[in-house]
């Protein structure tokens, strides 16, 4: 073992040197200066080499002209727009896919999960082979799947699938009407906001009533009622401004109403299945990890089946669930980079055909690190503060 | 009072009635496990059609159309592509990877000195081999042998250029024999960089520790892509001019590091779950710093996390595949570039190599996590008081 | 910090490093014994692996013409396949010695990224393809507004497509990969109605399609994409050594000089050819360049000369059947023209 070598070159004891302070003064001085000096040499070296070769630096690229286009832009974004832009762009999109994928991995796996724990031998058996299928084969993989798979199986544009509601899907991704606003259309996004607001409010009284009388009250549904009733009562009101942009077959594609392309149909159910099987695994851990003490212990007090899974076993599983999920979580943020391989315009893509037109590799490289590791630590912050509502209140 | 005058007790246990027919057999176990109420019965249904949804299509693609051998593409098409099948016929084109195994296996690595990795992998299984088996004596020897002697005398033979072996440079080498050697190098190498890492993370040096932790999580933080993009693109900047590395030495610098960040924090793990008595006794006995490390702490917390080790091993397995990306050839970089091959584009080609390449590395990872489950049981005993 | 630390002691404990320096890259490449060549990662008839692994193609062949006039030896040289991002890095960094990977010559390749171009060894356009059989109809690529155009990232084949849909006020989504092969299987796999790329490429993708026969390319040609090798910048030697390696070729074809017939032609008594060849008696032209004088008969025996490796490899004597058209010697109305070697 390494450090047993080390241990010979420990100097003799009985002088000052073998003060720890001392010592760990001497250590720390000595790495910092080798830190320095290596970053030293690396930029040293970097700007020699700029200079030899005739690359250009500095970040003044970002106020060009792009000059090439992206599939997916969630923001207005033409080839005239600037390098910045374009990165904003893959931003963007990096945190649609990641945002879509976690939601989507915490269902599918959440539920296999649950079903690796079902009664049923059969249910128990397929979501097994799923997960250890999915578990132990690499994400680029499945996204080259997904990806492949998706364009095999839909029909090309002009034979596409109708859908209801006047939506289709084909080889070009899947269309569905698009919501127009109209004048007033603000009335119904205020009402939302009231009604999730009196939810809240009402959420809140109903637990102050059950502490002080036990008295229970529908909560669920008033919030349903609320959150439905209140917008639809403001677009009545409002005079129905809403109307919808149907898609429409035209020479080589459906135009018009709202476009899911492929890419981010394969990239996000290749994300969410690959993380969900982890998630599921996690699931399970959680759930058994629950004592089957607490949930005889619920029963003798009389609660039924249903009460017993939601007051009792979950909230105490999703104590062990949350450190790992929120690992996972990151993973399938970190995953999404993978959208280079089928061409869905993430960060990492657009990033690098902006470093590629430029030609200036430490900046690009540099700005996509930025961006990964901020969204890195928003999620790992926000999964904090999730964990730290959902810990042991011990008293 | 007479002895036998109290009621009749029985001297002998009743035998064990047999369970009531509804609750043995088949229909008992059909019954409980498969139609237990409603909702069991709808489960039940619903798996039922999806296993033969699935499973017909699936045999029938994999092995009974399928296509085992053949010269070119002609036996994987169909006559109005220009091939021998039927129209209609959909089936695996298995005689694809047949053909090209060799590259799958080794990728361009010339033929006549394939002796060469094969023989590296037969050493490594043997080393291999005894090193999983608790029982076998002599693990020290044995680690040191796999770790240290091997990847040393790996390196001569693969790379060739002494003892009249030709060199074969590292942009030949290719498939499998990529895969395998930069996953297991690259975790060689991380091992004692994450020990090392690991302890910096708990050290009571402020700047160390600071060091370790912007380190560590830095690289979690951001995907092994841009590691690998910053050792593609970058080191060749940081370096002074005229030295400059090989493509498969950047890979595995940046597979190395970033297997280091996460293997510091799984050895961290085991680092906090030894009781603080052991780091105290071992103060208590006049140890130093690293004797206590080294002869206490580590080996003990090592052995509790195997488990970790290996899930970062099979991560890592996994993640070489991204080094496609910076166009290097692993496994699934080779069998995506034999797609574009003109002899054998089929429509049946890429999903016949996704999957052969698919299966390939769920076998590796497979059997590594199950070898990981085993020994955290065996070790979840041993600690269990 | 300690990584680089480590990757030092690796390369240099491994013998991984290969050193190449900007100062004199002949020297060094005589020094280690080989050219290293930079390549694409596999574009039929420019540079693709064969089935056992050796490189084929005009841009292989270029690099091999030039180890010839080096070495006069053409197996001396070894080959890097490069992505479309990683190919001026490489370059740059000294990791390869010339780069002959398809790669358009434009002046801010030639200036901000610090690349010496070295000629046109084929003078490419970009065009589009399309799949006749689904779209009957569509005979020219400004019929295209609306389409879903299949292109690979990181090339001036994307800027030229913006800039034409812009220019023609049309609208299009662009289907962005990494890789050829990708683009190859999504617009075969009918993700996109329209491919575009360099008209070389397409004729080349257009064999690896499930299809062929269904498949047009259209006729406009929307760009100028002059194909040539580069080297670094800052080393004439080197560059020269590489431009009159092109030169070389393309003089032979002029003076009919072959792969079967140059052993016959040095005893020729024309001075152009004895020029060209190095049997002039007191010429020099060969070592003034820091080469044999002999190198074109090295060239030429070893890949023949520019018309037997453009005919070989993409031309009629290839699957893809490409026609000479602007390639051809501008004795035969092309725009190939080589400089005298005098």
């Amino acid at each position: 073992m390494a450090s047993q070598e080390i241990l010979r070159e420990e100097p003799s004891r009985g002088s000052f040197i073998n003060d720890p302070r001392i010592r760990s003064l001497f250590f720390q001085t000595l790495v910092v200066i080798l830190l320095f000096s290596s970053i030293w040499w690396i930029v040293h070296n970097v700007i020699e080499n700029l200079q030899r070769l005739h690359i250009a630096s500095g970040f003044g690229f970002l106020k060009s002209r792009a000059g090439f286009d992206i599939s997916d832009t969630p923001i207005a974004y033409t080839s005239d727009s600037t390098y910045f832009r374009a990165l904003v762009v893959g931003l963007l999109n990096t945190i649609i896919v990641a945002v879509a994928g976690i939601v989507l991995a915490t269902v599918v796996g959440f539920t296999i999960g649950i079903g690796r724990l079902s009664q049923n031998w059969l249910i128990r058996k397929i979501c097994t082979v799923y997960v250890e299928i999915f578990r132990n084969i690499p994400p680029l993989l499945v996204i080259f799947f997904w990806y492949s798979g998706v364009l095999a199986v839909l029909p090309a544009p002009r034979e596409s699938i109708h859908l209801p509601f006047g939506s289709f899907l084909n080889q070009r991704g899947f269309y569905l009407p698009r919501v127009v606003w109209g004048d007033g259309s603000w009335l119904i996004g205020v009402a939302l906001l009231l009604a999730i607001a009196m939810a809240w409010f009402v959420a809140h009284r109903a637990r102050l009533r059950q502490k002080a009388t036990g008295q229970q009250f529908p909560v669920f549904w008033t919030s349903v009622a609320l959150i439905v009733g209140l917008p639809v009562l403001a677009f009545l009101l409002s005079g129905m401004p809403l109307t919808f942009d149907f898609p429409k077959q035209s020479t080589f594609n459906l135009t018009g109403g709202f476009w899911v392309k492929p890419e981010f149909l394969s990239l996000l159910l290749a994300l969410s299945f690959y993380t969900a099987a982890f998630i599921a695994e996690i699931v399970r851990a959680g759930i058994r990890g629950v004592s089957r003490g607490q949930s005889e212990a619920a029963g003798a007090l009389g609660l039924r089946s249903g009460p017993i899974l939601r007051l009792v076993v979950i909230p105490q599983a999703m104590r062990i669930v949350i450190p790992p999920l929120t690992s996972q979580y990151l993973n399938l943020t970190k995953n999404s980079s993978l959208a280079i391989a089928i061409g869905y315009p993430d960060l990492t893509a657009t990033a690098g055909t902006v470093l590629n037109q430029t030609g200036q590799a430490v900046e690009g490289v540099f700005i996509m690190m930025i961006a990964y590791l901020v969204l890195s630590l928003v999620t790992s912050f926000v999964m904090n503060i999730v964990n730290a509502r959902m810990a042991l209140v011990e008293r | 009072m007479q002895e036998h005058d109290m009621s009749w007790v029985r001297t002998e246990m009743a035998l064990a009635q047999p369970a009531p027919a509804r609750e043995r057999g088949a229909y008992a176990w059909v019954r409980k496990n498969l139609i237990g109420s409603v909702g069991d019965i709808i489960l039940t249904v619903v798996g039922i059609a999806i296993v033969l949804w699935v499973l017909p299509q699936v045999v029938n693609w994999a092995f009974i159309n399928a296509v085992w051998t053949g010269p070119d593409r002609t036996v994987c098409t169909t006559a109005a592509q220009g091939g021998i099948q039927p129209d209609g016929w959909t089936g695996a084109c298995w005689a694809f990877v047949n053909a090209k195994f060799g590259q799958f296996m080794f990728g361009t690595y010339p033929i006549e000195e394939r002796w060469r990795p094969i023989l590296v992998a037969i050493l490594f299984v043997a080393l291999l081999v005894p090193m999983l088996i608790p029982r076998v004596p002599r693990k020290g020897l044995n680690a040191l042998l796999l770790f240290v002697a091997l990847p040393v005398v790996a390196f001569f033979l693969l790379v060739g250029g002494v003892f009249g072996l030709p060199h074969v440079e590292t942009p030949r080498w290719g498939g499998l024999l990529v895969t395998l050697s930069l996953s297991f190098v690259g975790i060689a190498v991380s091992l004692p960089m994450g020990i090392l890492l690991a302890l910096g993370r708990r050290s009571k040096m402020p700047i160390i520790k600071w060091l370790c932790i912007v380190f560590i999580e830095t690289v979690r933080g951001i995907p092994l892509i841009t590691v690998l993009f910053f050792a593609s693109v970058m080191l060749p900047l940081f370096l002074p001019e005229g030295v400059s590395f090989d493509k498969y030495l950047r890979a595995l610098i940046g597979v190395s590091l970033f297997a280091a960040a996460y293997m510091a924090e799984v050895i961290r793990g085991g680092l906090q779950a030894i009781p603080k008595g052991q780091y105290e006794g071992a103060d208590s006995l006049g140890l130093g710093y690293w004797q206590k490390m080294g002869l206490i702490v580590l080996p003990q917390a090592l052995k509790l996390v195997i488990p970790g080790i290996v899930n970062t091993f099979i991560g890592m397995l996994k993640d070489t595949s991204l080094v496609l990306i910076i166009s290097m050839f692993d496994l699934l970089g080779v069998v995506k570039q034999n797609f574009a091959d003109p002899n054998w584009a089929t429509p049946q080609t890429p999903k016949s190599g996704l999957i052969f390449a698919a299966f390939v590395f769920w076998l590796f990872c497979f059997a590594m996590s199950r070898y990981s489950m085993y020994t955290e049981r065996r070790l979840d005993t041993g600690y269990r008081r | 910090m300690k990584h680089i630390a480590l990757g030092i002691l690796g390369a240099a404990a491994l013998g991984f490093t290969a050193s190449a320096a900007s100062a004199g890259t002949l020297d060094t490449v005589k020094q280690k014994g080989f050219i290293q060549c930079g390549v694409s990662t596999g574009l039929a008839g420019f540079s693709a692996p064969d089935d056992k692994g050796d490189w084929k193609g005009i841009d292989a062949d270029f690099c091999r013409a030039v180890a010839a006039a080096v070495f006069g030896d053409a197996t001396k040289v070894k080959f890097t396949p490069l992505s479309a991002k990683e190919r001026f890095t490489a370059l740059q960094s000294g990791e390869i010695d010339i780069l002959s990977r398809n790669t358009t010559w434009t002046s801010n390749r030639d200036s901000a990224l610090g690349l010496d171009f070295v000629g046109v060894t084929y003078y490419d356009g970009q065009g589009f393809m399309i799949n006749a059989k689904k779209l009957p109809g569509v005979n020219s690529a400004l019929q295209l507004s609306g389409a879903a155009v299949c292109v690979q990232s990181g090339t001036t084949t994307e800027l030229n497509l913006a800039d034409y849909f812009k220019k023609n006020k049309m609208e299009y989504n662009p289907v962005v990969f990494e890789k050829l092969e990708e683009v190859n299987a999504a617009y075969d796999a009918g993700r996109c109605d329209a491919y575009t790329t360099d008209q070389s490429g397409l004729y080349g993708i257009r064999l690896t399609l499930s299809s062929p026969a269904d498949h047009v390319v259209l006729p406009e040609i929307i760009s100028k994409e002059p194909l040539g090798p580069a080297v670094r910048q800052g080393d004439d030697q080197w560059a020269h050594i590489a431009r009159w390696t092109y030169f070389a070729l393309l003089n032979a074809e002029e003076a009919g000089v072959t792969q079967a017939n140059v052993d016959e032609m040095k005893t020729s008594t024309d001075p152009n050819i004895q020029r060209l060849l190095g049997t002039e008696p007191d010429g020099k032209y060969g070592a003034d360049l820091g080469l044999s004088n002999d190198f074109v008969v090295n060239i030429v025996k070893a890949v023949g000369n520019y018309g037997e490796m453009f005919e070989r490899n993409v031309g009629s004597g290839s699957p893809l059947k490409i026609a000479r058209g602007i390639n051809a010697l501008w004795t035969k109305g092309g725009l190939q023209y080589g400089p005298p070697i005098r």
